[in-house]
């Protein structure tokens, strides 16, 4: 039982952090209908900011909670200059070219990013400091939930409350909704789209840093490869959930987490992937729009 | 005379090799309720398409001159979002509204561009968005109101039934604070009751201060609407006038009817 809890508890905290990245997906994917590559690179290049920042801030000897809170701000301000300037350069010039020029641009943009990563940063792990400490209020159930869990898992928790607030009731909120139903129209009731597009890649772009952050504490190490296969599951994760939802996107990160931690807990951790894509595989043959998604009515 | 809210010089469009609009002449007055005639395919959307920014015109000019006497804007150019902010705003033929949200949202929507807080004010609760929150959402309250909406605030767009659906969509439309309306075919597929009751909407409408420029083919609202009537064929203008000039202009009746076999 104990076993079946620690399990459960790595998971949730797996797919809390694939939610984190699926919601950069989905909000993108909702708003221009484009698969964006490149935002596993952004959840990489957010890892590495707050590594960097972390590092310094430790040398000078900061108090660590200022550590968390300065290189996770760092982080998240950088991954969003990142996300905004990407569609900027490699999306918005084809905002009116065939769908399939647009995801090559975000293919090759993701290329880029990984390899530009790999020449600034070589391509060795690098050890990244424990930013959250072991609580003391958590000692007995330390054998099952470590302390980066439970701040992981309030942190995302957080965000996505934050984030659906956000959507639903405020006026950028709003603007977003509606330039995802009908840009044109949206547009002319004095909407600057470009703008709204803007900041949902800022918006999508700083939790998948903050995700970043938080992993790369867990786990302890980062090269430039993690935003690559973090990127596939978080997509996974928004397909699993349907694709453009936002409630979709967070539902199947945790599917998705928790699939993968039971697998490796109780068949072996060489059979993670395929336990996943398999979740995928069976999900889109019996629900095609996701566990969440609308089925979508062609336009004609 | 004062200087015309609308003035369109020479507006030319051409579609490829296919010229849709021919050196188009029109002008909008202050107060006035002026349609834009024409059978199908004459160029008359896409006049409206110009006009907001949706295309970039060929050739001509298109003058705004707003009503406070601030100095004229060009149109030309500009961005569907950068036209209404200067004060124009326009419904469509096909209701385009915001299907899956509440009508109060719809209506919200249309304040974005005379509203401003962003993503800071809305983390933080700032005063300054707090207020404005309230101001849009009463002055979206007030607008539903003068249309008759105001029991449905809570509705979504798409459960209206269609002749509430086209005066939502005038309510969001008239949230962005335009001088000047558009309309185009705002009495499409209405019944009798509901084209008396946009006659009477319009009328409000234009009682209050705003210049209306609409497209219909509803003949009995337009004839008994409108202040001046343009009636176009083929891209080019082939009169202009009073109701009464323009019903009985022969250049009219061939355009509709088709000519005469014995003239």
């Amino acid at each position: 039982m104990e076993y079946f809890i620690e399990l459960f508890f790595s998971g949730l905290t797996r797919g809390a952090i694939y939610a984190l990245i699926a919601l950069g997906y989905t909000m993108v994917y909702g708003i221009i209908g484009l698969i964006n590559f490149a935002h596993g690179e952004i959840y990489m290049i957010g890892a590495f900011t707050s590594f960097v920042v972390a590092t310094v801030l430790s040398i000078y000897g900061f108090p660590l909670l200022s550590i968390i809170l300065l290189a996770g701000l760092a982080a998240a301000v950088w991954s969003a200059s990142y996300g905004y300037t990407v569609e900027k350069i490699a999306y918005r010039p084809l905002r009116h070219a065939p769908r399939l020029s647009a995801l090559i641009s975000a293919i090759g943009m993701s290329i880029f990013l990984q390899n530009y990563v790999l020449l600034a940063q070589s391509p060795d792990f690098q050890p990244f400091p424990e930013l959250i400490p072991d609580f003391e209020f958590m000692e007995p159930f330390a054998h099952v939930v470590g302390s980066s869990d439970v701040v992981i898992l309030l942190t995302t928790a957080l965000v996505m409350v934050g984030l659906t607030l956000l959507i639903k009731f405020s006026r950028l909120g709003k603007a977003m909704r509606a330039t995802a139903q009908d840009r044109t129209m949206a547009m002319l009731v004095g909407i600057d789209v470009n703008k709204i597009i803007s900041m949902t890649f800022i918006i999508g772009s700083s939790l998948a840093a903050i995700g970043g952050m938080l992993i790369a504490s867990h786990i302890g190490q980062i090269n430039f490869f993690i935003g690559f296969i973090a990127g596939i599951k978080a997509f996974t994760a928004a397909v699993l959930g349907g694709i453009g939802s936002i409630p979709g996107a967070v539902l199947g990160g945790f599917v998705l987490g928790l699939t993968e931690s039971f697998a490796t807990g109780y068949v072996s951790s060489d059979y993670e992937d395929v336990f996943a894509f398999s979740l995928l595989v069976l999900i889109l043959i019996f629900k095609p729009a996701g566990l969440l998604g609308r089925e979508a009515a062609e336009k004609v | 005379m004062n200087k015309p809210v609308l003035q369109v010089d020479g507006l030319s469009m051409d579609f490829g090799g296919i010229r849709a609009m021919c050196e188009l002449d029109l002008e909008v007055h202050r107060g006035q309720i002026v349609a834009l005639i024409g059978p199908n395919g004459a160029g008359k959307t896409t006049f409206f398409n110009c006009v907001t920014g949706i295309y970039n015109p060929t050739a001509g000019n298109i003058f705004l001159n707003p009503p406070d006497g601030s100095k004229p804007i060009r149109l030309n150019g500009l961005k569907p979002n950068q036209v209404t902010r200067k004060g124009m705003a326009r419904t469509f033929q096909n209701i385009r509204l915001f299907q899956k949200m509440t009508v109060l949202e719809n209506v919200m929507i249309g304040r974005h561009c005379r509203t401003s807080s962003y993503i800071f004010g809305a983390v933080f609760r700032t005063r300054a968005t707090v207020r404005e929150e309230r101001e849009t959402v009463e002055k979206s309250y007030r607008i539903l109101q003068k249309v008759g909406l105001a029991g449905a605030v809570n509705e979504l767009a798409e459960n209206l039934p269609y002749g509430a659906q086209r005066r939502l969509e005038i309510a969001r439309a008239l949230a962005t604070e335009p001088f000047l309306l558009l309309l185009d075919e705002p009495a499409a597929g209405m019944n009798p009751q509901e084209t008396r009751e946009l006659d009477e909407l319009i009328n409000r409408i234009r009682d209050e201060g705003h210049s209306i420029l609409l497209i219909e083919h509803d003949m009995k609202l337009v004839m008994s609407l409108s202040d001046k009537i343009f009636v176009v064929d083929y891209g080019r203008k082939i009169a202009e006038g009073s109701p009464r000039e323009v019903s009985s202009d022969p250049a009219v009746i061939k355009a509709y009817l088709g000519e005469d076999i014995d003239a």
